[in-house]
Formats: C-alpha cells, structure tokens, sequence
C-alpha cells in the first residue's frame, strides 16, 4: 500500500488479513507458552484444576527439585546422548547420499530421492510396528542375517545396552532423507565451473569435496544441524512406541519425563521440566549460530 | 569415461544400493507379510515372500476393530486442518509480505519465535484449555490447536515476497481493494505454496500422535495412529498380523498422495530449508 494511506487505514487493512491466524495463535500457542512458565513456579496438580486459585505459588522450586530428580538427570543424559550422536549421525548419511545422487554419474536418480524420503512421510507409529518386529531377538530379520553371518545378536530393545543406540539408528534413518533434499537443493547451487577449474589444476574429488563442496555448502549444513538438533532434544515419539522408556529407564528422554509427569498429575512440575528443555533449544540453536555461522554468514 | 571414473561408478551404484534396500527394506517386508498368516509371520527363521497369501489380517481390521471409523476420524481431522491452515497461513502471509501495518514486524518474530517452541511446552497448557472448554474427546478439541501453525505462515511469507509488487500496485491503481486484490490476484499466484503447505499439513496432522492419544479418550475419535498404538502396546494388545495390515492402512495413503505430489514435498522442503 502506498505510503500517503494515513497510518490507522494500514492498520485496520493489515490487521484484518491477520486478524484471523493471530487470534487462534494467541489462544492456541501464546497463551499456552505463557500459561507454561506460570505453572512451572506452582505446584498445580491435576486435581486442581477445578479451584486454580487454591495453587500456591513455589518460586523455583519445581526447577530446583528436578536437579536431584534422579529420573529427570538420566532422561537428560539420554537426551544429550541421543542429540551428540544422533545429529551428526543423521547429517553425515544425508550428505553422503546428496553427494553420491548428485555425482552426475548415477542414473534413477529420483528413484532413489523418494525411497530415501519415504521413511520421513511414514508414521511413526507405522515404523516402530515394523522395527519392533525386525529387531525381534528370534524371529527379527536383523538377528538372522547377522546369524547368517555367524553374529549372535543381542536383544536390541530389551537390553539396556542397545536400546538407545538402536534408537540413535533409527532416527537416523527416518530422518536422513528430509536433510539429504535440502543438501541436494544446496548442492545444485554450487557453480559447476569450480569443479571444472579445480580438475584442470589437478584436485581431486576428495579435495574438491573439502575445498569446494563443504565451504559452500555451510549455510545449508547449518540449517540442517539446527533443525535436527531442534528435533532431536524433543526425542519422545520413537521412545514411547519402540520402549516406552525403558528398559530401565535407558531410553527416557526429557520429552517423555514431562508426559509421565502430566499423567501422575504433576502438572508445574511437568512445566519446569518442559522449560528446561525450551531453554536448552534455545541455546543449542545460539551455539550452533556460534560454530558454524561464524563466518561472513 | 576414463577407468577410475568406471570403478567409481560401480561402488557408488552399489552403496546406494545397499542403501536403499536398508531404507526401503522394511516397508517392502511390511506389506509382503501382512498378507501372512500369524504362523508365519512369527516362523524362525523369519521369510520375506509368503509361502500362503491370506487376507485374514485384512478382513480382521474391519470385523474385530473399527478401522474405517479411525481412518473416517483421520481423514477429518486431516482435512479440516489442512483448510484452515491454507485459508489462515496465506491470509496473514499476504499481509506480512506485501502490506505496511504497525506491528507486522513484532507479528512476524514472535510467530517465528513459535517454532523454536517445543511441543512439550505448550502441550500441558492446551490439555487443560482443551478440557475447561469441555472439548476433550471432541473433533474441534483434536483440531483447535493445529489450525494456525506458524510454519503455514514462514512458508507463505517467503513465497509471496517474490512475486513482484508491480502486479499488485497495478490492480490498486485501478482501484481493486486489498480484499478483491488478495482473492482474485495473489491466491491463485500463490497455488504452488499452497499445493506444498496443503501436502505439508496434512501429511503432519495424518501422522499426529501425541495429542489425539491424549485427547481422543473413546474409541469412536481415534485416529488411526491411536488406535495402532494402542492395539500394539499394553493390556489391549492384538495378534501382529493384525498389526502389520493396520500398518499398511496407515502408511498406504501417505505414500500414494507422496508419489502423486512427490514434486511438491521435496521442493517445499528445499525452499522453506535455504531461502
């Protein structure tokens, strides 16, 4: 709109296209960030909630409590585990494949695009019904191909050990394909001329991939480990399907702690813990801006 | 092609290979062996082809579960949410890309604030909005909160900011409003975002599973990632070919309207991902 419209017509125009979103986001999503760190400095229980006037207010004591929860400490624990390994994990098979489907020497090339995809479409629910069952110890396909190899597999979901790396994998492999489009995007941006210059003075692919491919691909690798790091810290769906949790607790994650919280009741307790958590992004997405975009980006 | 160029091809082909059957692998055992008898399915060692085709595992869903109900309940909750998103989304879009109001800036961060938000933050907060409004176990209770997502809005900002204003200051010289100029100008401009936020969203809500577990507490609203959960966890456990043959219900539709649209997704993904 030009600028000689008075400033209170701008208003009412631009504010009624938005209007209608702003509303149900301001019920639906402020109102519950705010609510949040409300509850989280009371002690609001579920049975509560018919007299939310009778709650008392703890100051930070739901915060302080979760430091000597012995649960919460381990579902950090899990959850940094699973965010350390996971992301760069996920990141390296995803450049692997956008790098091997964007070598120009291979053909079928969408074929492979959607059937590395087709994982992130899936529910999860769907996947854990059939990675539940190929990781079965006696009738899983996994066990008896490493039988065939003369392995003698452990029981990936039931042992402690191998829970969480076998969730570490899994999440790898729904996840790696949404990461590898966006590096395939990122790599057609790339002029081709580099690599033709850097063949005619005698760089090898190794080098050209070091000196060439990963100074410009930053900005997407950046992208992609902020959001698979945002991801990851939220670790909670793959959990209550393949172990809800367990065994021993080896597979809870922070997420999970605040759902088991919100079903015993323990409502401030269970916002603290997500606050926590909400920080934690926050500051993961800061350092991550820190390390990898502290150049000219 | 020079030799080394020959080998390097070959193991690249066959890494990709391998890769694809270790990612693709499972999904093909899936539907091979929900055409298997229990027997079978639980046969050591484990098959891939099926020595007898039954459709027992199918016919079950219908007979001794309520799968068209959670797949009507999907489906609803699917579509409504996918409307008001691409009504909402581009609503607001148009007015964060291309009109100059007091607040739009403030507006546009913290909608993007919104999306560093865990879900767990908001999750306790909107249960108990949710019930106090007595909409729990209620189609409007599972869709309320996914109406508007501030993703719907990312995307369709960044879209409508490439279209050139020339178009749009044409239509205003001639006097259209901004309501006419919106309807008749920019949304059928904007078909391809909307093609990419309509698969998005509802690719999203189809697989959304931890708000209607919680608040879909009878079986006549769940949908169908409830209702697997619940059949393949805990006391109300069924037999696994069952399981196998709701998996198949549950991923078929995602991966028809995936292979149809294919182009969409992956170019949404590649744009929202680097502009």
């Amino acid at each position: 709109m030009p600028a000689t419209v008075p400033r209170w017509r701008r208003a009412v125009t631009g504010w009624s296209f938005a209007a209608p979103f702003t509303a149900l986001f301001l019920v639906f999503a402020l109102l519950p960030v705010v609510a949040s760190l409300v509850m989280s400095v009371t002690d609001l229980r579920a049975t509560d909630l018919r007299h939310p006037l009778a709650v008392n207010f703890v100051g930070l004591d739901n915060y302080l409590r979760l430091f000597d929860d012995q649960l919460f400490r381990r579902a950090a624990v899990n959850t940094l585990i699973f965010v350390v390994i996971g992301v760069p994990l996920t990141i390296v098979a995803a450049m692997a494949a956008a790098n091997g489907l964007n070598s120009g020497l291979i053909r079928l090339r969408g074929l492979f695009r959607v059937g590395f995809y087709l994982p992130v479409v899936t529910s999860i629910v769907a996947i854990a019904v059939v990675w539940r069952f190929l990781l079965d110890p006696e009738a899983g396909i996994v066990n008896s191909l490493l039988a065939a190899a003369g392995i003698d597999g452990p029981a990936w979901l039931q042992d402690p050990r191998t829970s969480l790396p076998s969730i570490i994998v899994m999440a790898a492999w729904r996840n790696f394909g949404s990461l590898m489009v966006i590096f395939l995007a990122a790599l057609q941006g790339i002029p081709h001329d580099l690599y033709e210059a850097a063949t005619l003075d005698g760089a090898g692919r190794w080098q050209q991939f070091q000196r060439i491919t990963l100074p410009l691909m930053r900005p997407a690798l950046l992208f992609g480990a902020v959001i698979t790091g945002i991801g990851y810290l939220q670790l909670f769906e793959e959990p209550l399907v393949m172990t809800q949790g367990g065994p021993l607790s080896s597979t809870l994650s922070v997420s999970y702690h605040v759902y088991n919280q919100f079903g015993f009741g323990n409502y401030g307790y269970a916002a603290a813990a997500s606050y926590v958590l909400f920080v934690a992004i926050v500051a993961l997405s800061v350092l991550q801006f820190r390390l990898l975009g502290s150049r000219n980006d | 092609m020079t030799r080394r160029d020959r080998y390097a091809k070959i193991v690249l082909y066959a890494v990709l290979v391998a890769a694809l059957i270790v990612v693709v692998g499972p999904f093909v055992w899936m539907l091979l062996s929900s055409f298997k008898s229990e027997g079978e399915i639980r046969s050591v060692p484990p098959t891939w082809w099926p020595s007898h085709w039954t459709l027992t595992n199918y016919r079950d869903l219908f007979s001794r579960l309520d799968f068209p109900q959670y797949f009507a309940n999907s489906a609803i909750v699917a579509i409504i949410v996918t409307l008001g998103n691409l009504l909402f989304c581009s609503l607001i879009g148009y007015a964060l890309a291309k009109l100059d109001f007091p607040g739009r800036k403030a507006l546009f961060l913290t909608v993007l604030g919104m999306l560093m938000v865990p879900g767990m933050v908001t999750f306790v907060p909107q249960f108990v909005l949710i019930s106090n409004m007595g909409l729990a176990n209620s189609y409007a209770g599972l869709v309320l909160p996914f109406l508007a997502g501030p993703f719907g809005v990312f995307l369709m900002r960044q879209f409508l900011l490439a279209i050139p204003d020339d178009l749009i200051e044409a239509a205003r010289v001639d006097g259209a409003g901004e309501w006419r100029i919106f309807w008749r100008i920019v949304l059928p401009l904007c078909k391809p975002a909307l093609a990419t936020l309509g698969i998005l969203t509802f690719l999203a809500s189809w697989n959304n599973f931890l708000w209607p577990l919680v608040v879909a507490t009878t079986d006549d609203k769940y949908t169908l990632p409830v209702a697997l959960a619940l059949y393949s966890i805990g006391q109300n456990r069924i037999y696994f070919g069952l399981l196998l043959a709701g998996a198949v219900v549950v991923v078929l539709p995602v991966l028809i309207v995936f292979l149809a649209l294919q182009r969409h997704f992956l170019r949404g993904i590649a744009t929202t991902g680097l502009k």
